[in-house]
């Protein structure tokens, strides 16, 4: 793996140089395929197969338990899925929660980022209390969540002036909306920052020292000069971290199990493939969960005209 | 380095173990096979002593416990033989998932001498229908489950309700309001709301599905839009709408309404309910929930389920747990065998006098060993009530058809007039289908 990368940035080095190709260079390219070659086979296998199969079988009327009756139908599971009021109102959720997920993740990972940035004591202490939450499993945080909310035995309710100590918040749409949310939020903060980390650290000193002495204020550094320098990596960060809440799942299920109408898309993907054993309907949703996937990925890198490139330091 | 002589020591030791393990995952193919049986976590202990008294000198009975949710237990199985599992030898199913693997030729049928050892006359009517498909018998009955009607007698009396002669749900739900009493059912979004509904149709002589056609999967012919869905529909009207209705009505369950038959204060309920119920509060006396004393518990009476409609014989609801035969079983004779002694009457009557899991068998109803443990008049209500009572819809598609019901007349106090015809047009929608669970 390492002499693979070390090639790459070898590589890369002559691209800039615009030198013509030299025979080690090739040979090394050469070298490179071979090693990716074994990786990138596996790869096919274990993630385009299963996708190509999803592909397939969406196109049937296909139960499990009814093997016999399987028919293929074309397209008529994306018709029904696509008509259905129950597949916007989950994707309605989802885009919901990975919206307001994602920003309130946003600003407070940038804080935190922040925090492990300037901080000068116990540097490794504080880092690492930071880094806790994300490694702790999605669904103990769940289950650690929802034993917190719980008008039962939780705290939340007796620490909150506004709510009575009997609330329920798992009883309706909202409140355990933002049941889930929080826990979602949580959980994965801690990863923002790591990204947003990744971020501040190649804000180079010296404009931050140059600005200082043209009289900025702290206010004017940070929209003026760190964000700004920083934007590859917010960018980064805001799309890994959406990809991944579209695909909420864990929290949902230990949490609500979709009650009152608290169902993801992925939700409703395992419901039919997993519960109700129907592998046409539910390949079809995958796939639809897939595409959505890509819009989203798509369109954030379109209206942030994010350069990957520049966030592999490439440019 | 301490740390690296640590890190060896720990790699040698893991080595070792997994060497180990090995060695003996080896010892094991050369013995006697052994049979796993998938049970779910009812009756235990019982099962346990079954597993062990029922394995020979051929094989070895293994219990294996599944989760304790019936949707739980119904996945971890249905992977199981999807992946065409090897080792799934026998299991415990609900009634309802019998159909369901069966269709997906999961389930080794009996046949012959044994076809008639696991469903003989015996076998109580209501049990029997719940094993067989396609002409075929697919799994043996093992315990059988059913509803009466649980009360307090000082409440009947106090309405005046004649309980010698059937009841109906009007008249059950009037002497509660009137008496200051209330009716337990079982209503939260769930498979035993559409175990009530079910009922409540068939007592008005209908059928979620059409008997006949139910078994054609998808192409079953859906009746739920009926005079009796009418019927039904306008029960759980009535006491969503009456003064009967408990607080947690739209969320009740087997348990929430056991606490309001001796209640602190209130003349108690009327409540449909498994054969759990009387071994339940037998177990309270003198305690929270249970009666005060032995004369209290005299107070409590039970009833054959109450009719639909007056005059027309009410179809109390049938669960249980039949014996299936993995279809890739290693050993399918072995485990039929095994099935077969412990769906036995001896068996059965371990169950019923240990657990409280009620004989699929009529003959074991009428064993000393349950005479003593029981009531004679309850034992004769119980086992009239499997043999007559109602089966849920016998299709491959039972668990979207059950999903489907109660996505569309849940919460009770939304079920109106129209809510049969709504229901039937999701439901076909469902079954052809053209929408989303």
């Amino acid at each position: 793996m390492t002499s693979a990368i070390a090639n790459e940035a070898k590589a890369g080095k002559g691209k800039k140089a615009k030198a013509p190709t030299s025979d080690r260079s090739r040979s090394e390219n050469r070298l490179a395929l071979k090693l990716v070659a074994l990786p990138l086979a596996l790869m096919l296998l274990v993630t385009a197969f299963p996708m190509l199969r999803a592909l397939y079988l969406s196109l049937f009327s296909y139960s499990l338990t009814a093997p016999d009756d399987r028919k293929f139908i074309g397209l008529d599971n994306y018709v029904t899925a696509l008509t259905d009021s129950l597949f916007w109102k989950d994707t309605g959720n989802t885009v919901m929660i990975m919206i307001i997920t994602v920003a309130f993740e946003l600003v407070i990972g940038f804080a935190f980022a922040m925090v492990m940035h300037k901080v000068i004591f116990a540097r490794g202490v504080i880092r690492t209390s930071i880094l806790i939450p994300y490694g702790v499993i999605t669904v103990v945080s769940g289950f650690a969540w929802q034993f917190a909310f719980s008008n039962t035995n939780g705290f939340v309710n007796s620490w909150l002036p506004f709510v009575g100590d009997d609330f329920n918040w798992f009883g309706q749409y909202h409140s355990s909306m933002i049941a889930i949310m929080a826990s979602e939020i949580w959980k994965t903060t801690p990863f923002m920052s790591l990204l947003l980390l990744a971020g501040l650290a190649q804000v180079s000193e010296d404009m931050l020292e140059a600005a200082k002495v043209d009289g900025a204020t702290w206010w004017q550094r940070l929209y003026k000069v760190i964000l700004p320098n920083m934007r590859a990596a917010i960018m980064v960060a805001v799309l890994f971290r959406a990809l991944d809440a579209y695909r909420i799942f864990d929290n949902i299920f230990v949490m609500t199990a979709g009650a009152n109408g608290t169902e993801s898309i992925s939700f409703l993907t395992y419901r039919q493939v997993i519960e109700q054993f129907q592998l046409g309907i539910g390949s079809a949703l995958s796939v639809l969960l897939f595409l959505s996937v890509l819009v989203v990925a798509f369109i954030i890198v379109k209206l942030f005209r994010v350069n990957l490139a520049d966030a592999r330091q490439e440019g | 380095m301490t740390a690296r002589r640590a890190r060896r020591a720990a790699a040698g030791l893991a080595a070792a173990a997994l060497s180990l393990g090995v060695l003996t995952a080896c010892g094991g193919d050369g013995g006697k096979p052994t049979l796993n049986w998938y049970i779910n976590p009812d009756g235990q202990d019982t099962l346990n002593a079954l597993a062990k008294s029922c394995s020979t000198d051929d094989y070895t009975i293994k219990i294996q416990l599944l989760p304790s949710s019936a949707t739980d237990q119904r996945t971890q199985l249905a992977r199981r033989l999807a992946a065409k599992d090897s080792s799934t030898d026998l299991m415990s199913l609900d009634p309802v998932f019998v159909p369901e693997f069966a269709n997906a030729k999961w389930l080794l049928p009996f046949e012959g001498e044994l076809k008639d050892k696991v469903l003989d006359d015996d076998v109580l009517k209501g049990s029997a229908e719940t094993v067989t498909w396609d002409d075929k018998v697919v799994a043996a009955p093992q315990w059988a489950n059913t509803q009466v009607l649980w009360y307090r007698k000082s409440l009947a009396q106090a309405a005046g309700l004649d309980m010698t002669q059937p009841v109906t749900w009007d008249q059950v739900i009037d002497a509660a309001a009137d008496n200051d009493g209330t009716v337990g059912v079982q209503a939260n979004k769930y498979e035993a709301y559409v175990v009530w509904i079910n009922s409540l149709i068939q007592g008005a002589g209908g059928n979620i599905l059409d008997p006949d056609t139910v078994e054609s999967g998808r192409d079953a012919k859906v009746t739920i839009d009926s005079k009796a869905g009418e019927d039904a529909a306008a029960v759980i009207e009535k006491l969503a709408k009456s003064g009967a209705k408990q607080a947690d009505f739209t969320t009740s369950n087997e348990g929430t309404s056991l606490g309001q038959m001796f209640p602190d204060k209130g003349a108690g309920e009327f409540m449909t309910n498994w054969t759990f119920v009387y071994k339940n509060y037998e177990g309270l006396v003198g305690k929270p929930g249970g009666p005060a004393d032995k004369a209290g518990l005299e107070d409590l009476g039970y009833a054959r389920y109450p009719q639909t409609v007056q005059g027309e014989e009410s179809k109390p609801p049938i669960g249980g747990i039949d014996i299936g035969v993995g279809a890739y079983s290693k050993h399918p004779d072995f485990a039929k065998q095994a099935a077969v002694c412990v769906t036995s009457a001896k068996a059965q009557s371990d169950l019923a006098v240990n657990e409280g899991l009620m004989p699929s068998r009529k003959s074991v109803y009428d064993s000393d060993e349950l005479k003593k443990a029981y009531p004679a008049d309850l034992l004769a209500l119980w086992s009239d009530s499997v043999d007559s009572g109602g089966p849920r819809p016998k299709s491959a598609f039972y668990s979207q058809i059950s999903s489907a019901i109660q996505s569309r007349w849940h919460s009770p106090t939304s079920v109106g007039p129209s809510t049969p015809a709504k229901s039937a047009a999701f439901l076909k929608a469902v079954l052809s289908g053209k929408a989303l669970l």
